[in-house]
């Protein structure tokens, strides 16, 4: 076995970070560890003889550092029992669970041997690209809880939500996959029993052939029409109930043309018929389809808060004891207790501890707001700092938040796009196709009535807009891989196609124009002497409140010497106090330090208690914001909806152009408002947002694009998902989204050329099988090629990874 | 040229058959996961037989 251990660098032998924090160990047997839970782990894997593990992938092990822990209590309880098992009585049980930390071969190979761990597990199997493990279980050997426990123990701690219980597992329709199988076996075998006839079939011995393969490709392409083709007779038929025209309607006129002229050639013996075309034809646009259905399992488009809220709270009973208590039973009346980095998870008020709240991605307020006691606090806020205790007021499903999701924008089954580039073709081609053909039957009728009718025909099949059918499905299809390669997820080839009609943009400021974490910080009064610095860097350096690093990152470096407090303390939520003879330093909240009774932004300094200043953090703006804003300005009007309460109000007057262009203090309600009064002045939106507040925004507007930290964040339902790091990068991301309709321009026109050379001859009434069957693969082949090469040119212009 | 009849209707026989067979693998759930095969195929055998 190879240990993961270099004698120059000492790595940790479980995740193979580097070992130089307090917390690491060496061992006697020769490795080391960054910390406790990694050597747990390591332990837990080497008893079960499973350190392969370490072996298949060099980055195996998954990370501990800083992570919380989770109580599985809630998983005992019946009723999630039920929702989340399969034959939970039964002797053999099974469950699905998710599993963001699966990242390698590794991963897959652990959780893959699950039933070494524990006697009571059957098998496991892993959905790699969905980060999902489906395990097999005795329910009579093993809880639901303990089979958490022992994920968790092993470094994949499942995430188990609200939206977990809720919503099962999408159903997954197969039928595509069954259609395009089955219209791939019938093209080829037309086209095997079609080759003699390209050849100049001969019949002898008193068998015809010609007769032989016609009535067995008639026999093949029946399952292709009838079942492979069905959604696109759907498709036209909905459209024409309703009096409009798609794509699909000259597609389907196209295909039932070419199936009513073969079947009568074949059945009264003058002609071979069509069907390889139309076999074809069916083929190729379920290609298309299958192409443009890029999915990414990673990513949940259709959150919504169920999926941010955890299944349980803690509930104290009468007698004050702690339980675990399903969300959905929590009544009013109830008493919570909310720890340190936990939710809230249903309104009320606060009746015990210090409560420091982080509702930013409930409301998009960047600071955190101190509660005093008997003061209400909301469901979706972040308890920061020491446990608290809550008196429910409202149920869950009742909260100022969840309450948002009752608004008519998510009743919606989906947004109403606008017209389809393909669709206004279609109604172009319907109409041109049928007059064309119309001409030509007229033209003919007088001379020779079965010329005008094959010409007639011929017209309807040649031009059926086969190529401009697969045009769209592979262009945009190519274009999303690429943009979802550069870390920009959209949810379908329809959001692709809106960005052209795009003219106003709407940006949130708190996590989206700015940066999750805070980074820039002030010194505001007289500057600090180096003694007094020293001080306070050696004040704040045994605390480990996140302001108190801030603090310490401001002062930077002022020597090694750890002074021996004699008094030191820290009263959570109030402040540092901290004393040697001759010194006395105080670090905190107005109140902490002056002994006023008033509230002031800002965390201050006294020194021998004179006041020295205060420090204050601002978030800081991405990266690039500048030029960000210089391109979404050419779309249209900019608008900033802020939660948050007015700040940088200069700065942003500058960057939007127009004061009245920003808005601040908005509820989530009113986000949506403002969105829903744009659209009726007759503008087009997008929104940019990240948090809960936005999440109404994000549904009202026509493009709903969230920014995410990372993979596994919880992102509200959006049209696409872009990673925060890529921010600076949107200009080239949306200037090749749109510029794909440039591409898509270029490849009707290269069909419309084919067309035009196709009806030329269909018109005199010359189409043959063999050029009808010749002519269609080739404008369909270099219509995609040409459309596929245009997407890669336009990625490259915008110097995206393709 | 009658023995063509007799291969017409056998090649018909075999792709129905590799239909069958992909209507079958489907059914199985052998496509609903594209990626993790690829990883699987790759790992040795054990030392430790399953119990």
């Amino acid at each position: 076995m190879v240990q993961k251990l270099s004698a120059a660098k000492t790595v940790c032998a479980h995740c193979g970070e580097d070992c130089d924090s307090n917390n690491s160990s060496s061992r006697e047997d020769g490795l080391s560890f960054c910390c406790q839970g990694c050597e747990m782990v390591y332990d837990i894997i080497s008893q079960h003889d499973l350190c392969q593990y370490y072996d298949i992938s060099p980055d195996a092990g998954i990370q501990l550092k800083g992570r919380k822990k989770v109580i599985y209590a809630f998983l005992d309880e019946p009723e999630v029992v039920e929702k989340m098992v399969a034959g939970s009585n039964g002797p053999k049980a099974y469950v699905q669970l998710h599993i963001p930390q699966i990242h390698c071969a590794s991963c897959v190979w652990l959780l893959e041997n699950l039933y070494r761990f524990h006697s009571g597990i059957f098998s496991s199997r892993v959905h790699f690209a969905k980060k999902q493990i489906a395990i097999q279980f005795d329910p009579q050997q093993i809880t639901l809880r303990k089979l958490a426990e022992v994920l968790d123990s092993i470094g994949y701690a499942p995430t188990i939500n609200l939206g977990t219980l809720e919503e099962g597992p999408p159903p997954v329709s197969k039928k595509f996959i069954y259609q395009l199988g089955i219209a791939g076996f019938v093209f080829g075998n037309i086209m095997l029993f079609s080759f003699p006839e390209y050849l100049g079939l001969f019949d002898e011995d008193g068998i015809s052939f010609t007769r032989l393969f016609g009535y067995l490709n008639l026999g093949l392409i029946l399952p292709s029409v009838i079942y492979s083709a069905s959604d696109y007779f759907k498709s036209a038929w909905n459209a024409i109930r309703y009096r409009k025209l798609n794509i699909d309607v000259p597609l389907v006129i196209g295909m039932a043309t070419l199936m009513i002229r073969s079947s009568y050639e074949i059945l009264s013996q003058t002609g071979a018929g069509y069907l390889d075309s139309l076999a074809g034809l069916i083929f190729f646009l379920l290609i298309g389809k299958w192409f443009q259905q890029k999915t990414y399992h990673q990513i949940s488009f259709d959150r919504n808060y169920k999926s941010y809220f955890p299944v349980s709270a803690t509930r104290l009973q009468e007698n004050d004891q702690e339980e675990s208590i399903s969300l959905d039973k929590i009544e009013p009346g109830d008493r919570l207790v909310i720890r340190n980095g936990e939710l809230i998870p249903a309104d009320g008020r606060l009746i015990a501890g210090e409560a420091k709240i982080d509702y930013s991605f409930v409301s998009g307020e960047s600071d955190w707001q101190w509660v005093p006691l008997q003061a209400a606090v909301y469901a979706g806020g972040r308890q920061m700092g020491s446990s608290i205790q809550v008196l429910v007021e409202k149920r869950v499903s009742q909260s100022y938040l969840t309450s948002l999701w009752n608004d008519d924008a998510f009743k919606k089954d989906g947004k109403e796009p606008l017209q389809k580039m393909a669709d206004q073709m279609g109604t172009f081609f319907t109409y041109s196709i049928l007059g064309v053909a119309t001409i030509a039957f007229g033209y003919w009728m007088n001379k020779d009535i079965s010329i005008a009718i094959q010409a007639f025909t011929a017209v309807l099949i040649v031009a059926c807009p086969c190529a401009v059918a697969l045009g769209i499905p592979f262009i945009f299809g190519n274009a999303l891989r690429i943009l979802g390669k550069n870390q920009f997820y959209l949810k379908s080839i329809e959001v692709l196609e809106q960005f052209h009609h795009i003219n106003a943009v709407v940006l949130d400021k708190t996590g989206t124009l700015t940066e999750k974490k805070f980074t820039a910080g002030n010194f505001n009064g007289a500057p600090l002497t180096d003694q007094e610095r020293f001080l306070v860097a050696q004040a704040v350096i045994h605390s480990h409140h996140l302001v108190s690093k801030q603090i310490a990152a401001v002062i930077g470096e002022v020597g090694e010497d750890l002074v021996g407090w004699d008094l030191w303390e820290e009263q959570v939520g109030q402040g540092i106090l901290a004393a040697i003879p001759g010194w006395e330093v105080k670090i905190g909240q107005w109140q902490w330090v002056t002994g006023q009774q008033a509230s002031k932004e800002g965390t201050y300094v006294a020194i021998n208690g004179q006041l020295k200043g205060c420090f204050t953090f601002a978030s800081s703006y991405r990266m690039g914001i500048e030029k960000v804003f210089g391109y979404l300005k050419k779309w249209g009007a900019v608008f900033l909806i802020s939660g948050d309460q007015p700040k940088d109000q200069e700065y942003l007057t500058q960057l939007f152009g127009q004061s009245d262009r920003l808005k601040f203090r908005q509820t989530p309600q009113e986000k949506l408002q403002f969105i829903q009064s744009l659209q009726k002045e007759g503008r087009q939106v997008m929104m940019i947002g990240d948090g809960l507040n936005d999440a109404g925004a994000l549904m009202q507007s026509n493009i709903g694009i969230v920014i995410s930290e990372s993979d596994n964040n919880f992102t509200p339902a959006s049209d696409g998902i872009l990673k925060s790091g890529n921010f600076e990068r949107i200009p080239q991301l949306l200037g090749f989204a749109r510029s794909n309709r440039k591409v898509v321009y270029a490849a009707y026109t290269l069909a419309l050329f084919y067309n035009v050379i196709g009806i030329g001859i269909a018109v005199q009434g010359l189409l043959s099988p063999i050029i009808a069957a010749i002519l269609m693969p080739i404008s369909s082949v270099s219509v995609v090629v040409l459309g596929v090469l245009g997407s890669n040119y336009q990625a490259y212009r915008h110097r995206l990874n393709r | 040229m009658k023995i063509m009849i007799g291969l017409i209707g056998l090649s018909l026989i075999v792709a129905l058959g590799f239909l069958a067979a992909f209507i079958w693998a489907v059914k199985s759930g052998q496509m609903d996961d594209d990626y993790t095969p690829s990883i699987r195929i790759l790992f040795d055998d054990d030392q430790k037989e399953k119990p």
